[in-house]
């Protein structure tokens, strides 16, 4: 159970504030506001690194905080302060409704809180069940030792981290839920080098919702591959740039339809008018290989929640039923501005950002093929095995790096190359993901955007992209 | 509660816990924010946050530490306690202390703090900004993302051997990123940025006509062709380069492994001679400066490379008595102590004979690659091996003509960039992340789908 301290005229986790939160959503209505938001949370986090054969971070963090939000019309006004007091609260519901400069006194209608739906239930005990530092502190030194596999591997480190999160949230259509959410998270890097050859590697696991996830974490497992990878990698020659066909390997590899196309499919992006596929909704705009899905349920997945950080539970949301546009992500502000309807989908990495429609757990779904059916079909290309980080510009452009890349001669991977980036647009390269295989996996990651850092799960089986540029040297 | 206040607290609480060392950052910050689309407010934002870290020796001198938004007494209370239980798990094998530089005097500037001008008035502004450059030209359809912004903040550093310091600012920012579309092209987007101590330190003109003109010149693109070119570097892409390569300088990176440098690369010859660059976080022209760092080591002016020579590397406590030298204003206070730039200078150097000082990015009329600004650097900067492989924007210049760049990459290795400076131009400018001349560079490979 979180700690708070007890005060009069506060609010205290673990406890009713009903009556409290319903004063504050009075008070912003009685004032002209549109809608009342609030969100508040208490966390309790910690993180632990370990370098090379020693424990040198650890890393505890707690605090408190509220998020208030306020509609009036298509516009909103934020405010966010460490203040739970009533008179804190008050205060900053004030803020943001002289910030939008409410002058007209037409009235809401403000009913009261619908019965409070407390998802917490079950998990108030997590705190007690997640592993001791002492317990973390221990599996992470056998991690690195693991990763000690020959001299050429020069830095060796295991990270985790344990988020706990505690929300309540209330607004002024009745909405009143609490929660608890549990992320862990635990990677492995290396640094290996040989003369003038140096190589990385690296893997995150992560889970939410399941305290002795991190018990389970094979980290033998794990080390071999991260050590694998960077050997592969260690002497490979850089990749020659130009247009060539492609193959993403299955979890991690996900990340491009996540920052090709999920993020072009968040309503923010239409309010922007940033997106290409604003006004194609059930038009074609992928191969008819392609079924992509956004979705917050499924069980542990790094991405799940039982409630979004607007109150509403999650949905399955198809975004692409084979090549036809089906679906946007939305959160209120979106539906409101946009009229694409919530898909459980308003996420902000803490109480000092407003909620706005971000992924989930976004994959694109398995198709038929093996994956050596894939390979097969290529003469001259790359297979992407292990994908970096990546981004899309204003313009829609992306761009990812290829960790683990080997190139792909007359149906067979051959040499391992490094430096690869694989850039392009959306819109041209939906179309152009011709095959999907049967093996589809999802990979934790953490994605960045107008409302924080969130956690998100990337996936997708094997897939073929025809054609895309592939920086290089 | 008060910067004086809070040490007071953590002083009473700390003796109460018996725990006798100790020292703390804390910020307190108010921050206000506008967005708007097409001349109606979108967001706007108001923010309170106080964020309090301490460290905790304990009786094995070992050290523990904690970071809570909770400033209350029995947040701090709980702070110390946590820290102290995370102590256990010190490092051993790299002992933390107090800066022996944390007394010493700071230089104290002029802060330059301006008053809040309010909501109504950022929104007022950046409508106003927004028409402007929507008008500015009839291909700009619109800003998508646009902010006006103002801080105000304290930082503080205090230890239980009785160092205390404290400095407050004000800080402003306006962004300005307009989208241009024409017919049969594909849109094409570009921005600008402006810092000040106030919003009335702000060019907004300015920003406006950098947005404006930089979106339209990209209106007419093209592919570029696979090859190696001649590079132009413009000071902001330069300085992205050296600042994601800063793990050179930098005696944390080397302790960890992940520096191209080592202990002993002092002296090394990294570039042409004429290439002097200095990092100097109290620059008059860094609005965001800081008098101390997160250990509260005095801030200073500290050279790295001196004509093409490794000259200096940024040390925190820890790393500087490691290396037998004093820390040097560049830490982050944390459970390992991070160590970062501040504000890099470029410049060049009295040795610059090797130079071609033909180059001159507004005068050259060979062929070369004006590389305006670097992307996605999280995604392609590979420090610890040197390697880069990042998209940019970008123009060909080619026959007295210069074309924008359509989706194009630049890739190579920071050791040989460093070492293919074939010129570097004399006029510095001063950009958001420091300053630089432009910078010319001989055979970098450039992927485009030409």
């Amino acid at each position: 159970m979180l700690s708070s301290q007890i005060k009069p005229n506060e609010i205290i986790f673990g406890s009713c504030n009903k009556d409290l939160l319903e004063e504050i959503i009075f008070y912003g209505i009685g004032l002209g506001a549109d809608f009342v938001e609030i969100f508040i949370e208490n966390t309790d986090n910690s993180s632990v690194l370990a370098e090379e054969d020693f424990i040198t971070s650890v890393s505890p963090s707690f605090g408190r905080g509220a998020g208030i939000r306020i509609f009036k019309g298509k516009k909103d006004g934020f405010v966010s302060t460490n203040d739970l007091t009533k008179n804190g609260l008050m205060s900053s519901v004030s803020q943001a409704i002289q910030m939008l400069d409410i002058t007209d006194k037409k009235r809401e209608v403000f009913n009261g809180l619908d019965k409070h739906r407390d998802y917490s239930l079950s998990k108030k005990n997590w705190i007690n069940e997640v592993p001791s530092i002492h317990e973390i502190s221990e599996k992470l030194l056998v991690s690195t030792k693991s990763l000690k596999k020959n001299n050429k591997i020069i830095t060796r480190k295991g990270s985790y981290s344990r988020n706990l999160q505690e929300v309540i949230i209330a607004s002024s259509d009745g909405t009143y839920v609490s929660d608890i959410r549990l992320h862990q998270t635990v990677g492995l890097n290396v640094i290996a080098s040989d003369a003038q050859y140096r190589s990385s590697g690296s893997r995150r696991f992560g889970s939410s919702g399941m305290p002795h996830e991190f018990r389970l974490w094979d980290h033998e497992k794990a080390a071999n591959d991260v050590f694998e990878s960077s050997m592969n990698m260690l002497y490979a020659d850089y990749v020659d740039a130009g247009q060539m066909p492609v193959v993403l390997a299955n979890k991690f590899g996900g990340v491009i339809f996540h920052e090709a196309c999920g993020h072009l499919l968040e309503t923010t992006q239409i309010e922007r008018g940033t997106t290409p596929f604003e006004n194609k909704l059930n038009e074609k705009i992928a191969h008819e290989s392609v079924t992509a899905i956004d979705e917050g349920i499924s069980e542990g997945s790094f991405g799940s929640l039982s409630v979004d950080d607007e109150g509403m539970e999650p949905e399955k949301s198809i975004l692409i039923k084979d090549g036809i546009l089906k679906k946007f992500i939305s959160d209120r502000a979106g539906e409101l501005r946009t009229g694409h309807k919530r898909t459980g989908s308003g996420r902000r990495q803490n109480y000092s950002f407003a909620a706005a429609s971000r992924m989930r757990n976004t994959y694109i779904a398995k198709g038929e093929h093996s994956k050596e059916d894939l390979i097969n079909s290529i003469n001259d290309g790359l297979y992407c095995k292990s994908m970096g980080g990546g981004s899309v510009g204003a313009t829609g452009q992306f761009n990812f790096a290829v960790e683990e890349g080997y190139l792909i001669k007359n149906g067979k991977l051959t040499n391992p190359v490094k430096g690869a980036t694989l850039i392009g647009e959306a819109k041209e390269v939906m179309p152009k993901i011709s095959m999907c295989g049967n093996d589809l996996e999802l990979a934790p990651g953490f994605c960045g955007s107008i409302s924080g850092s969130v956690n998100v799960t990337v996936g997708q089986p094997h897939i073929k992209v025809d054609s895309i540029t592939v920086g290089g040297r | 509660m008060n910067s004086k206040e809070i040490t007071t607290q953590i002083s009473e609480a700390a003796d109460s816990l018996n725990l006798k060392k100790w020292d703390y950052g804390a910020s307190f910050s108010n921050d206000y924010s506008v967005q708007v689309d097409k001349g109606e407010a979108k967001q706007l934002k108001a923010s309170q946050k106080q964020i309090l870290t301490i460290r905790v020796w304990n009786e094995s001198n070992l050290v523990g530490i904690t970071t809570t938004s909770d400033i209350s007494e029995s947040g701090i209370k709980k702070a110390l306690n946590q820290a102290n239980i995370a102590s256990d798990f010190g490092n051993k094998n790299e002992r933390t202390d107090f800066s022996p530089l944390a007394k010493d005097p700071i230089e104290v500037k002029d802060s330059k703090k301006r008053n809040p001008v309010g909501i109504k008035k950022l929104l007022t502004l950046l409508r106003e900004a927004e028409v402007k450059l929507l008008e500015s030209h009839e291909s700009i359809k619109s800003v998508p993302y646009n902010g006006l912004s103002e801080s105000f903040y304290e930082r503080v550093y205090g230890n239980s051997d009785g160092a205390f310091r404290s400095y407050t600012k004000s800080q402003a920012a306006l962004y300005l990123y307009a989208r241009a579309e024409e017919k049969n092209k594909k849109p094409r987007s570009s921005g600008s940025v402006k810092l000040g101590y106030g919003v009335e330190d702000i060019d907004i003109e300015s920003c406006i006509k950098d947005a404006s003109n930089k979106t339209i010149s990209h209106l007419n693109y093209s592919s570029i062709k696979t090859h190696k070119y001649l590079i132009c570097f413009s000071p902001e892409s330069f300085l992205t380069i050296i600042n994601a390569f800063s793990s050179m300088f930098n005696a944390r990176s080397i302790l960890d492994g992940v520096s191209l440098s080592n202990k002993n690369s002092i002296g090394e010859k990294l570039s042409t001679e004429a290439l002097n660059v200095y990092d100097d976080g109290l620059h008059e022209k860094n609005i965001s400066s800081s008098p101390f760092d997160g250990e509260g080591t005095p801030t200073k002016r500290l050279c790295l490379i001196n004509k093409g020579r490794l000259e200096n590397f940024i040390h925190s406590e820890s790393t500087a008595r490691i290396f037998k030298t004093m820390p040097t204003g560049h830490a982050g206070l944390g459970s390992k102590v991070s160590v970062s730039p501040d504000w890099i200078v470029v410049e060049k150097s009295e040795e610059n004979s090797d130079l071609k000082t033909s180059l001159d990015h507004s005068t050259y009329k060979g062929e070369f690659v004006y590389i305006e600004e670097l992307n996605a650097i999280h995604a392609g900067v590979r420090a610890s091996q040197g390697s880069f492989s990042l998209p940019f924007d970008g123009w060909l210049y080619k026959d007295g003509k210069k074309i924008s760049i359509e989706s194009a990459t630049v890739a190579g290795d920071i050791k040989y960039l460093l070492k293919n400076i074939v010129n570097i131009e004399s006029n510095q400018k001063v950009t958001t992340s420091g300053i630089s001349p432009h910078i010319w560079v001989d055979e970098l490979s450039i992927t485009g789908d030409a």
